[in-house]
């Protein structure tokens, strides 16, 4: 070996390592864009503290691609515009991951305003990884290539819920009620499309939208759905209008199922309480009372008692590490590549493996139907009350088709 | 059959809880012209009050308790703040008002968090009365019931029989007159405006655990009392309570109202796919108060019973 | 040939120099300020904090016609900007379409859709103004809110024309371009948004100069009295919200244009009650007040949240602060502050105002510490504050002391301060 071989390969290694110190100085900037203040902040509050807690854990064991993560908190409070303003604030420090979950008005502009961005700046193109906004269009009819959802979407959910009523037959009757706007309706085409399709005989006794977060008394919704003799009641109700609905049919003495997306919903199972026991049924992709490792409960453990606040939300986990998986392999911010490499990756979750489908960009995982119970082992909120697994649905059961044509960059 | 007896039923309840929620308001509004936004925070510290309250005396005394701290409140709202600004005017004492509820608003998420409270009917009276239709009818309505009926004729007689409520009532109509009399208005208007937030606090107590306690009870539930107090009309009571009732009857039967626009029009031509044919009788349910509301001024601008224009 | 008697009067006229001193100076240093922002080269996020400004500036602005000119108090001025914006909206999207399949729109430039704005705002405004200007005060504000919680629940029901909960969404990089800006990068935007806000500006400065602007005070302060000269204090109320509505519809068409998307949330209450205290913060008895609180109020709602959770809780103390001590918001301060000043250029004047400023500062940081504190004690993780490298845990009496000290002698030396006589003489 000459002399200036090895004063060549000194200088490449040197440079070389003078790159990663500069790319471990940056690090990995995820931009946490949510309601952070006002009426949903705690919502948005307890997401960003599932993403702090995965960001720490991932960082403890070396971080990802070698380099430090970050989070930063951006306050959208909830509203679409002030997404975007954020979204400019979260570019300029540096941020190239964008998460967010509440809102699918928000994640529509966001969705909207990245994949401009990423067309006029090329070279500084920002990923959208959605979280738990679960308008079917992201991932359909407005799908595109910079956007990945964690989260089942309104149709996917749908066909789970539909599933478990398919082997129901007692059940013959159905009610459905929802919010009226984006998410409601999208609620209301699935479960009528679905039930008319896998239950024919069952009946649809009443479909009914009503003006999200106005109602103060469900009374008269649940009597109307009593005097229609309703076997079972889907709801896409969340937040307030969710609790003050099982509170209603609980006075009422409506003794029937309620299907819903939302019932174990943050600080939902402290205001319902004592009435929601055994009425309402969820569907996720977590509850603590699901079987796994020791290790994952030693982690929902700590994760509760650092953050003193329920463990809610599995797929925060599974996209802090998915994300992990696709930079340790580019090796390097490269964002491009690294979307090229989250389509079609599949990961080991602790409750099962889930696939990022290269098609459309959505994550198919197992999901779990759950009833509100008493007497559980582990609770939710200290109320006593957790959530018991009716059935698990196997990921390929929950693959819906996609009408996204994604137009990949060349 | 069943549906009117249901909506008759349902709509007293929510309108006597929307009664003790304005009864409060439209004497405040009607004494001293402020129409007070944040009559709907002072609701909401009730139910947050008594939640704190019950865990260590029990409901039942946290039913007398938080009122009197909610009108406690008041009062310092009143004496510190309301009053520096009442001889600016109306538009000034309203500003004042709206900013408070903010205040208040963000004051109650640090305190007791920003997640609903598990503040929980009292287990003696969380049972079903009597069976109707198949359907259960729960204690605690009849309760309410009960307590905003024991409140209006409690505030009657305190109005039309004693000497107080004869001043308030004079006060009302001719504030100068009552003042020349040597009674310290300043001081009247303190002491109603301190009522009229226990009212609300008390509405709070019995609604709070009813509905959900949260910080947002107030935001949602607020532009509803404004609503009732301007239709019942300026200075009227009997007003207010035609008001609470007439929108408590109106929402609950038009949520039993299935038909759509496309139905209910289809001579028109009106298609059920349009975004106008689709909208139904029930989910206008809850904009009907504000129709009401804007036709009522713009028609009828002293309200049902009110005493005069404001 | 001298007309004596005309010269004995006093000439009460403004004199020229006044005149340019107090109407134009001030917009050119408008124009300067606009101007020069580029030279600085801001970055992404100043650049969308002052096109957000920018529009705000417009937003309330018009809001202030109805409130500090007209003495009209609404809760639904985000109606006109909304309905103004999703006419802008669509606008983008037909000259969108138009740029493929021809037609009328082909011909319209995006950069003049706030035009379009301005006409959807007025357009409302004539529609919803003509009931509700026959009352005033309360009822009006009544009925202003009463529309506006109708106008925001069809702004879900008709997802037509409203597009639901999502909104509808446009694409600005089309149809003809002026300027040659092709309105694609944030630089572009920054152009348009500084071009309309200068012309919203100056043209509503200029109305406050015609005798419309001029009745319309007239009918705040005295509507007998206007009565009495003949005219219709009804008639003067809906043309002050014809044109409020209008130049409400601007800002929405600017906002159109730099966001690129519509929602029916920006028609609700929310944006309502925010304008309303931009326009008072800043100060509604002065033309340039709302400029600063649409200054002071963007940069806190899109900034302040960085740094605390409880940014509401500051804003309505701000607020009421406002209400009770300053009513003449921040421009009536900043006028005090400067008339002590000029009034006793003296070493005990700078020193009065001084003493007012570092009082309030302290009574401010005070209950900074102390709200900061509360927020942290009730969020219970165990996090102190750290201003300055100071460290204070919520769960020392140290630290509350401090705040309580702190807010206490803030308030205390100003209570003493107005009592000796107000910040002026």
């Amino acid at each position: 070996m000459s002399k200036g071989v090895v004063w060549k390969a000194n200088l490449t290694a040197l440079l070389l390592s003078a790159s990663v110190i500069s790319a471990e100085a940056d690090g990995v900037k995820i931009g946490y864009i949510d309601p952070l203040s006002g009426p949903f902040g705690s919502t948005g509050d307890a997401g960003l503290k599932h993403f702090r807690y995965a960001a720490n854990e991932i960082n403890a064991a070396g971080g990802m691609g070698g380099m430090q993560v970050e989070v930063i908190g951006f306050d959208n409070k909830l509203n679409p515009k002030e997404s975007l303003v954020q979204l400019q604030k979260a570019i300029d420090q540096g941020v190239r991951f964008v998460v967010q979950g509440n809102g699918s008005s928000a994640a529509n502009a966001l969705t909207d305003a990245i994949a401009k961005h990423n067309k006029r700046n090329p070279g500084e193109e920002v990923l959208f990884l959605n979280y738990a906004a679960v308008d079917p269009a992201l991932t359909n009819k407005k799908c595109n290539y910079w956007h990945f959802r964690f989260d089942a979407h309104v149709d996917m959910k749908m066909a789970g819920l539909t599933d478990w009523l398919q082997n129901q037959k007692d059940i013959k009757t159905a009610y459905i009620l929802a919010q009226d706007y984006s998410f409601g309706r999208a609620f209301t085409d699935a479960a009528k499309s679905m039930i008319t399709e896998k239950r024919p005989d069952m009946k649809i006794v009443g479909a009914e939208l009503h003006p999200i977060g106005r109602v103060k008394d469900f009374t008269p919704y649940v009597q109307k759905m009593m005097s229609a003799k309703a076997d079972v009641v889907l709801t896409g109700n969340w937040g307030t209008d969710m609790t003050l609905l099982v509170k209603a049919a609980n006075a009422s003495g409506h003794q029937v199922p309620y299907l819903t997306f939302y019932g174990g919903g943050l600080g939902a199972p402290t205001a319902m309480g004592q009435s929601a026991v055994g009425l309402v049924k969820q569907i996720t992709e977590f509850h603590e009372n699901i079987e796994a490792s020791d290790e994952q409960m030693a982690r929902v453990d700590d994760f509760e008692e650092v953050n003193n606040l329920d463990y809610y939300y599995e797929r925060v986990f599974t996209l802090m590490n998915m994300l992990d998986k696709a930079i340790d392999g580019v090796g390097s911010v490269d964002v491009p590549k690294i979307a090229a490499t989250l389509e079609g990756m599949t990961y080991e979750t602790p409750y099962g493996e889930v696939t990022m489908r290269a098609d459309d960009h959505q994550l198919i995982q197992p999901l779990y139907i759950s009833t509100f119970s008493e007497g559980v082992e582990r609770d939710v909120e200290n109320t006593g009350f957790g959530f018991e697994t009716d059935i698990a649905i196997p990921a390929a059961a929950t693959e819906l088709p996609t009408t996204c044509k994604m137009r990949r960059p060349s | 059959m069943e549906t009117v007896v249901f909506a008759l039923l349902n709509g007293l309840i929510y309108g006597l809880l929307l009664f003790m929620l304005s009864s409060g308001l439209t004497l405040i509004f009607s004494m001293m012209g402020v129409l007070n936004f944040a009559h709907a925070s002072f609701y909401m510290l009730g139910a947050y009050f008594a939640f704190t309250l019950g865990q260590h005396t029990g409901f039942w005394f946290a039913l007398f308790l938080a009122p009197i701290c909610v009108g406690a409140a008041g009062a310092c709202v009143e004496r510190w703040g309301l009053r520096k600004v009442h001889a600016r005017g109306h538009v000034a004492e309203l500003l004042f008002t709206f900013g408070l509820a903010y205040v208040i608003e963000e004051l109650v998420k640090i305190i007791w968090g920003k997640f609903a409270v598990a503040y929980e009917i009292p287990p003696e009276l969380n049972f079903s009365l009597f069976k109707l239709f198949g359907s259960q009818y729960p204690a605690y309505r009849i309760f309410m019931l009960v307590v905003s009926i024991a409140m209006l004729a409690g505030l009657w007689y305190l109005l039309k029989r004693t000497r107080i409520g004869l001043i308030i009532q004079a006060s009302l109509t001719h504030p100068n007159m009552v003042a020349h009399l040597g009674h310290n208005v300043p001081r009247i208007f303190m002491l109603v405006f301190a009522a009229g937030c226990a009212l609300a606090g008390l509405a709070g107590v019995i609604g709070g655990n009813y509905l959900v306690t949260e910080p947002s009870m107030a935001f949602s539930i607020g532009p509803i009392v404004f609503v009732v107090v301007v239709v019942g009309g300026m200075g009227s009571l009997e007003g207010a309570f035609i008001a609470s009732l007439l929108i408590g009857f109106l929402q609950t039967f038009a949520i039993s109202i299935d038909s759509s626009f496309a139905e209910i029009f289809s001579f028109a031509g009106l298609s059920a796919d349009g975004d106008v044919g689709r909208i139904t009788i029930a989910s206008l349910a809850p904009m009907l108060p504000f129709i009401l509301l804007v036709l009522m001024l713009m028609l009828r601008p002293r309200g049902l019973m009110g005493e005069r224009e404001f | 040939m001298t007309d004596y008697s005309l010269d004995r009067v006093p000439d009460l006229a403004p004199s020229a120099r006044y005149k340019f001193a107090t109407r134009v100076l001030p917009l050119l240093l408008l124009a300067l300020i606009l101007l020069s922002i580029p030279l600085f080269e801001p970055s992404r996020t100043w650049l969308s904090l002052f096109n957000a400004i920018g529009i705000n500036m417009v937003f309330a602005l018009s809001y202030n016609m109805l409130l500090g000119q007209a003495g009209l108090l609404s809760f639904g001025h985000a109606v006109y900007f909304g309905l103004g914006g999703y006419a802008a909206m669509h606008g983008m999207n037909a000259i969108e379409n138009a740029s493929y399949d021809g037609g009328i729109w082909a011909a319209f430039p995006m950069f003049g859709l706030p035009l379009v704005g301005f006409a959807g705002g007025a357009l409302a405004g004539a529609l919803i103004g003509f009931p509700s200007c026959r009352r005033s005060d309360v009822p009006f504000a009544m009925i202003s809110l009463g529309i506006a919680e109708l106008v925001a629940a069809a702004g879900f029901m008709f997802i037509s024309v409203f597009g639901g909960e999502e909104g509808i969404t446009g694409d600005r990089m089309n149809g003809i371009e002026l300027f040659g800006l092709s309105l694609g990068p944030l630089g572009d935007v920054y152009w348009f948004i500084a071009f309309w806000t200068f012309v919203g500006v100056a043209l509503m400065y200029a109305f406050t100069r015609t005798p419309l602007g001029k009745m319309a005070q007239a009918v705040r302060d005295n509507p007998e009295r206007v009565k009495f000269v003949g005219y219709n204090p009804n008639r003067v109320r809906y043309l002050v919200f014809i044109a409020a509505g209008g130049f409400a519809g601007l800002a929405g068409g600017m906002s159109a244009v730099n966001y690129e998307i519509f929602t029916p949330e920006s028609l609700s209450v929310i944006p309502s009650g925010l304008v309303l205290l931009m326009a008072f913060i800043g100060g509604a008895r002065y033309f340039a007040g709302p400029i600063l609180g649409a200054v002071v109020l963007t940069y806190m709602q899109s900034n302040l949240s960085d740094y605390s959770e409880a940014w509401l809780l500051y804003l309505g103390l701000l607020f009421i602060g406002m209400i009770l001590f300053a009513p003449g918001g921040l421009a009536g301060l900043l006028l005090s502050g400067t008339a002590a000043l000029k009034h006793s250029l003296s070493v005990k004047g700078l020193l009065r105002v001084g003493a007012f400023a570092s009082s309030a500062l302290l009574a401010a940081a005070g209950i900074i510490v102390l709200v900061e504190l509360a927020v942290r004690y009730s969020n219970g993780f165990g996090e102190a504050f750290e201003p300055f490298g100071l460290h204070l845990a919520p769960d020392q009496m140290m630290s509350w002391v401090v705040g309580l000290v702190l807010a206490g002698v803030g308030i205390g030396a100003l209570k003493v301060l107005s009592k000796q006589g107000g910040m002026g003489s």
